[in-house]
């Protein structure tokens, strides 16, 4: 089950003869993730590891490979184009991993969106891993650049704003026996596709899926939001953290989205929202396992 | 980013959003030549520093206030002489202060009435929003936990930008009519089209002001640009100011390092930016202090792991090091050769605490230790940031 994408998961790659989104695809092909696609302007024709057909187009590339997600590994620039001919192309899912995409541009495809039937995860996150059966939970798909290695076949979803956190968390689930259902990383900028609580009310809906870590930080209020709704309609226990609690005002602390403005976003607010809808809120990022353990009784 | 006033008001002029008469000098003869061409018989000089409060403001010299009002050519040479090139403390620049190479001339118009302007992007909405209060010239937060009635706010739609029926609005909350609402409706397209245009994430005119004899101009500006979006805007880029900035930041942007500096003194490096945070959040909950943010990013290299190293060692306060790496695709032993690398070049004399973890763990494990570099292993991350606090305390 899991939520969002599991190991039939036909997925294609926008940017897939850049280094980054060539090594990503090649990780992703390693896991066992049925890479079926390669999407980069003037190269169709081409393969990809000497296996995958590189299209001209998102278009060409889901009918000719019937690919239902994509991966987007786009600079800054060409991102928001790139997000768009894949909600063009009607893929059900667009996973955006580029950092550094304008906040204008994200304002504008996020509009033009409305309506799609296309959900966009990101931009500027570490994507989305279902871990698999196999050996270092091989053969699941993994989506984007986290590390496949760390995850377990297991019960808890994880949604994060932040990457290495994330990766984090997971080892620690996966240290306790725990496992993960899927992780999904909604990236840490201003303006994103996929919030903590969208994704809450996707892994609520996921019967293999006990318990759920949600991590957050400074900036915004979509963690508060998250918790309002969890308070009364989420049916399994939340354990919680936030990053940023010693973040000074008014910086922003390496992702666009994590800055305190206007007294507004702060750690403690969060955290207290957290605890007001009854979620477990880890002390430490040390704890977010145990907090989960703690949070499942 | 930030830029100085006299950046804001050159921006201003080119979008057409109208300022008072005025001019930027970076000398007392200067500054003379400006206030004889803009003639009149009063004007203001204002020291150019990116912190706020400069009219309260004294510098190290002994002169105070860094905006004042003068009557004639001589004594906007003579205040200009006495700013330039000193150093001007406010309750914003810390006690170091800021150093003062330019200031701006200007018309010091009569005022009939003051209010606040500004467009920023509104994230919950996912779209700029216009903030517009009859109550400018002071601090809008104040006047948003005051009289929160007496702000306006108006959500532009992203995609088909700024309405006639929106400019009307805010016309007739702010108390606009006849021309003085034709003058606010032009400056408000013009300001809107800037924003845009210039990847601002905010621009903020307090005070906007109305004349006596019927103008609508922009007193004082402050912008805030999107930093994704410079790549897009050399010119914007080209207004930057290193020497606003913190020096460490400076040196850390030039090796793709992402540093803050804070007042702790436990110096951290991490990768990943919410990895990062919470090694700082750890920190304190042990007990220490941060002595600032580092994010190597999630490819770093051994050459960025050594200047990380001197960067955060420039830092008088730092009594000991915590290095937190979860190597997730990255590699631990570029981080370990690059630890040793940077120990072998600066004298490294105060408590340094490794916690690898992840990727080639147990090769980056080896590497340290089989260097001659002294240091503490951290088991996991409490253990490591415990290890960072007790050594301080030791």
């Amino acid at each position: 089950m899991a939520i969002l994408v599991d190991e039939d998961t036909k997925v294609l790659i926008q940017g897939i003869t850049g280094s980054f989104g060539g090594r990503h695809a090649q990780l992703s092909l390693d896991y066992g993730t049925q890479v079926v696609a390669g999407v980069t302007p003037g190269k169709g024709g081409q393969k990809f590891a000497d296996t995958v057909p590189i299209y001209d187009t998102v278009d060409e590339a889901v009918a000719e490979t019937g690919a239902t997600v994509s991966a987007i590994f786009v600079p800054p620039p060409f991102a928001g184009d790139a997000i768009l001919e894949a909600v063009d192309a009607g893929v059900d899912l667009a996973v955006a991993i580029t950092e550094g995409i304008p906040v204008i541009d994200m304002m504008r495809v996020r509009a033009a969106m409305e309506g799609s039937k296309t959900r966009l995860i990101g931009p500027n996150c570490p994507g989305i891993v279902t871990p698999g059966t196999g050996e270092d939970s091989h053969g699941g798909c993994r989506i984007g650049i986290a590390p496949g290695y760390i995850h377990k076949r297991g019960k808890i979803g994880v949604v994060s704003r932040s990457g290495t956190l994330t990766y984090e968390a997971v080892w620690q689930l996966t240290a306790l026996g725990l496992g993960q259902s899927t992780c999904v990383g909604i990236g840490g900028d201003p303006i994103n596709g996929t919030s903590h609580l969208d994704v809450l009310k996707m892994f609520n809906d996921d019967p293999e899926t006990e318990g759920i870590v949600m991590i957050g930080e400074i900036g915004g209020t979509a963690e508060e939001e998250a918790a309002a709704w969890a308070a009364d309609n989420c049916d399994k226990p939340i354990a919680a953290f936030i990053a940023g609690a010693t973040a000074p005002p008014g910086r922003r602390m390496g992702h666009a989205g994590a800055i305190i403005s206007g007294g507004k976003g702060t750690a403690s607010a969060k955290k207290a929202a957290l605890r007001e809808a009854g979620i477990e809120v880890a002390e430490t990022p040390a704890e977010m396992g145990s907090a989960m353990v703690k949070a499942m009784g | 980013m930030n830029i100085h006033e006299y950046q804001a008001k050159e921006l201003f002029e080119k979008f057409g959003v109208p300022t008072p008469k005025g001019q930027v000098a970076s000398s007392a003869d200067e500054a003379k030549s400006i206030a004889g061409e803009i003639g009149g018989d009063l004007l203001v000089v204002k020291a150019q520093v990116h912190a706020g409060g400069r009219g309260k403001g004294t510098f190290k010299n002994g002169f105070e206030g860094g905006v004042h009002l003068v009557k004639s050519t001589d004594e906007a040479a003579e205040v200009a002489g006495k700013m330039i090139g000193e150093t001007l403390v406010t309750h914003q620049t810390g006690d170091e202060g800021k150093l003062v190479n330019k200031v701006m001339v200007a018309d010091a118009v009569d005022i009939e009435k003051e209010y606040y302007l500004a467009i920023l992007m509104d994230r919950e909405n996912r779209c700029p929003v216009i903030v517009a209060s009859t109550e400018g010239g002071v601090n809008i937060e104040d006047v948003a936990e005051k009289t929160p009635k007496l702000i306006h706010r108006e959500l532009i739609h992203p995609l088909i930008g700024i309405q006639p029926f929106e400019i009307r609005k805010l016309a007739s909350k702010l108390g606009f009519s006849g021309d003085t609402a034709k003058q606010f409706g032009k400056l408000l397209r013009s300001l809107y089209k800037l924003f845009i245009e210039c990847d601002c994430s905010m621009v903020e005119i307090n005070p906007l002001v109305t004349t006596p004899d019927g103008q609508v101009l922009a007193l004082d500006a402050k912008f805030n640009f999107d930093d994704n979006a410079l790549f897009r805007h050399p010119d914007i880029e080209a207004l930057h100011d290193p020497s606003e900035e913190d020096p460490r930041e400076v040196e850390a942007a030039k090796y793709d390092l992402n540093y803050i500096g804070l007042d702790g003194n436990i110096a951290c490096l991490v990768n990943g930016a919410g990895l990062a945070m919470s090694t700082m959040d750890i920190i304190k909950h042990y007990g220490g202090e941060p002595a600032n943010f580092l994010d190597v990013g999630g490819g770093a290299t051994q050459e960025q792991v050594r200047n990380a190293f001197k960067i955060i060692l420039s830092d008088p306060n730092v009594k000991a090091i915590l290095v937190n790496i979860f190597g997730g695709i990255m590699d631990c032993d570029v981080i370990a050769k690059g630890i040793v690398a940077a120990c072998g070049e600066v004298d490294l004399n105060i408590p340094l605490v490794v916690r690898l973890e992840g990727n080639n763990v147990e090769a980056g494990k080896e590497t340290l230790a089989n260097s001659d570099v002294d240091l503490i292993r951290g088991d996991d991350l409490a253990d490591a940031a415990e290890k960072a606090v007790k050594a301080i305390a030791a």
